[in-house]
């Protein structure tokens, strides 16, 4: 008997074919949207991560407790040895030095005197060190909108906006003056390398970008660094690992009274972040949820047209003897059937999708305005396990409650009614 | 002869609105295995009803229908289903052939029901086939066959499980004159050589022809019931 409605679904492409079409893409819309949708909000979450949370991130404890003051002061000592060991504790993590700073921009003129000085905001990150990662971390060379990347000791980049307010071109030399970890007054000259478009107001009103190298001898940070930044090295953030290895390190120094220990901090617990992930994850959830529902209601009419559409033979197939119960469950059956293979289909179309979304992206450089840094151009997505059965939603319990719910009309009608109404 | 159907006092009544209308009224039949007996009379009349409940489609408001030793009223769903796949078969005006399922396959559906094994059942249906004359056409679909081909399929379809009863609305009502005497004669020879008692809901003057008893129906109610000899068989 399976044989035989088998042998109907296949030839019937009302039954078959359509129902797969249709369900294949609302199930590959679904997958692909919800991985888009996730997609985005881990950029911007990464984007945070990358320019100022690390996946974790180790200061000392002083300096955690008053981390949005960047009291360099307060910064770790012997950085170069702790990331030796972190590399040994932790190597699924890239670990680098980042120091934060703040200061004045002193443009000069033909002569040396003072032209300009503008109020920045500085942060020194490893440009030079061969294979460093870190400008493309951070969408440096993506955000250059003049000049280039710095490739010697002594070369900056400068905010843009800040750069063409006073007249700053690429060559020119700019000193920066700020304070060094011991509380004395720093200063150094530089060479502007180029200039970027973070993407923030605030920043874009003036802001310096140097090596970690050039920061440790202008501010007089020998081997010190305000943080040191983790990042797993698949690029993808993991609460779980993060808590594991935060666990693991703090664990070391639990005993440890002194203020200058070293402290780790996963992204959930910096900047209100863990609010911000459980809420994108709400939002995401939510439309996840509305696409699911609008899906489930459109697959649902086609499960439902689907078994309206056969009361006619169904009718036949009660008169010729067939119990009400062994009709409805063909129908429940052949649903499945139908539900998985366009579940299957399109989940698989949908990973394929995703995949390219996830590897390529699509830019809305030309979109967004005053993109950079802070504002990822390209949004891509996410497959994560869930990719592999959401569609199955919309697909399988869509189709089938349809089914289910167009079959109840069997149950309910007597049969002669039925039987009247499929003018047989 | 051996009584199958008896039907005593039998009323049908449908809602309509608020009210009710009786589509049959005190109705009260007998039927002999092996007869060949139509019900004829205008559209309205209550023909299709009957037939309906005959085969337990439908249930009496009031009275008694009993077949084959079954009351129809107090059967289950199941039971119904049980005495349509055992010993009722169905002969519609418009066929209702599966369309996706070849000729082979329409006929053979009615035997998957019945759970019978495969070797007996394809005996079955190419024996149902060569009665009704179709055993070249076993491969082709519905839509690929005439009218009378097509209605000679649901002939086969009916007879191959062997009812005791079959009861046949309108059988030639879209089929023209030749393809309907064709069809009338096989049913004829069923009748004759198994035994199947034909029950007929027609106004067809050809059906009339070859039955043996006509039950006239007007507004739900009997007005005559004759026997008579057949002429169409002997005309044909």
């Amino acid at each position: 008997m399976i044989q035989f409605l088998f042998k109907g679904i296949i030839r019937d492409k009302n039954r078959s074919v359509l129902p797969v079409i249709v369900i294949s893409i609302g199930v590959f819309l679904t997958v692909l949207f919800s991985a888009w949708f996730k997609g985005i909000f881990s950029d911007m979450i990464n984007v945070n991560a990358n320019f100022s949370t690390g996946h974790v991130k180790i200061m000392t404890r002083a300096y955690a407790d008053n981390a949005d003051q960047m009291p360099n002061d307060l910064a770790l000592l012997g950085a170069g040895e702790l990331i030796d060991s972190l590399n040994t504790a932790f190597p699924t993590l890239e670990w680098v030095e980042r120091t934060n700073f703040g200061g004045l921009i002193d443009i000069a003129d033909a002569n040396g005197d003072t032209r300009a000085q503008g109020m920045a905001m500085g942060q020194a990150i490893d440009f030079l060190t061969p294979g460093t990662r870190e400008p493309e971390r951070m969408n440096i060379p993506a955000s250059i909108v003049k000049g280039g990347l710095p490739t010697q000791a002594g070369e900056a980049l400068i905010s843009n906006d800040f750069a063409e307010r006073f007249h700053v071109k690429i060559g020119d030399p700019v000193t920066l003056f700020g304070s060094t970890m011991n509380g004395g007054m720093a200063f150094a000259n530089f060479t502007v390398a180029g200039t970027v478009r973070f993407g923030m107001r605030a920043l874009d009103r003036g802001a310096i970008l140097i090596d970690i190298t050039d920061a440790q001898a202008a501010l007089d940070m020998a081997d010190a660094a305000g943080e040191i930044l983790g990042f797993f090295k698949d690029g993808q953030y993991d609460a779980e690992q993060a808590l594991q290895v935060k666990t693991a390190f703090n664990a070391k120094y639990e005993a440890d009274t002194d203020e200058f220990a070293p402290l780790m901090l996963r992204l959930n617990d910096q900047k209100g972040l863990d609010e911000y992930l459980k809420m994108a994850n709400y939002i995401s959830g939510i439309m996840t949820f509305i696409f699911i529902l609008a899906m489930s209601i459109v697959l649902w009419n086609t499960g439902l047209l689907g078994g309206l559409r056969r009361y006619n033979e169904f009718g036949i197939r009660l008169a010729m003897g067939e119990e009400k119960k062994h009709i409805y469950r063909s129908l429940i059956i052949e649903s499945i059937l139908i539900g998985t293979i366009g579940s299957v289909v399109g989940t698989l179309l949908g990973l394929v999708a995703a995949f390219y979304l996830q590897e390529y992206g699509i830019n809305f450089g030309s979109a967004i305005q005053g993109g950079g840094m802070m504002m990822p151009e390209v949004f891509r997505a996410d497959i994560s396990p869930e990719s592999f059965y959401i569609g199955f939603i919309p697909g399988l319990l869509s189709m089938v409650l349809g089914n289910a719910l167009s079959g109840i009309g069997i149950y309910k009608r007597r049969t002669a009614v039925l039987f009247k109404e499929l003018s047989v | 002869m051996e009584s199958i159907i008896q039907i005593d006092q039998l009323t049908k009544r449908f809602p309509v609105g608020a009210g009710e209308f009786t589509a049959l009224k005190d109705i009260r039949l007998e039927f002999q295995k092996g007869e060949f007996t139509g019900f004829v009379g205008p559209s309205g009349s209550g023909k299709t009803t009957l037939l309906n409940i005959i085969g337990s489609l439908d249930t009496p408001t009031e009275g008694e229908v009993t077949v084959l030793g079954q009351s129809i009223a107090h059967l289950t769903h199941k039971q119904s289903a049980k005495l349509r796949n055992q010993h009722l078969g169905f002969i519609f005006q418009t066929y209702n052939l599966f369309p996706v399922y070849t000729v082979y396959e329409n006929v053979e559906f009615a035997l998957l029901l019945q759970h019978m094994p495969a070797a007996e059942r394809h005996k079955a249906v190419l024996d149902a086939l060569e009665w009704v004359g179709l055993t070249d056409k076993i491969k082709s679909r519905p839509d690929q066959l005439s009218g009378g081909e097509g209605q000679r399929v649901a002939i086969a379809r009916a007879m191959v499980k062997r009812p005791a009863i079959m009861l046949a609305d309108e059988p030639t009502a879209n089929l023209d004159s030749k393809n309907s005497h064709h069809i009338l004669q096989t049913m004829v020879r069923l009748n004759q050589e198994l035994k199947t008692t034909f029950l007929f809901a027609t106004h067809d003057e050809k059906v009339m022809g070859y039955l043996r008893r006509i039950i006239s129906l007007e507004d739900g109610r009997v007005v005559k019931d004759e026997a008579l000899a057949p002429q169409g068989q002997a005309g044909a």
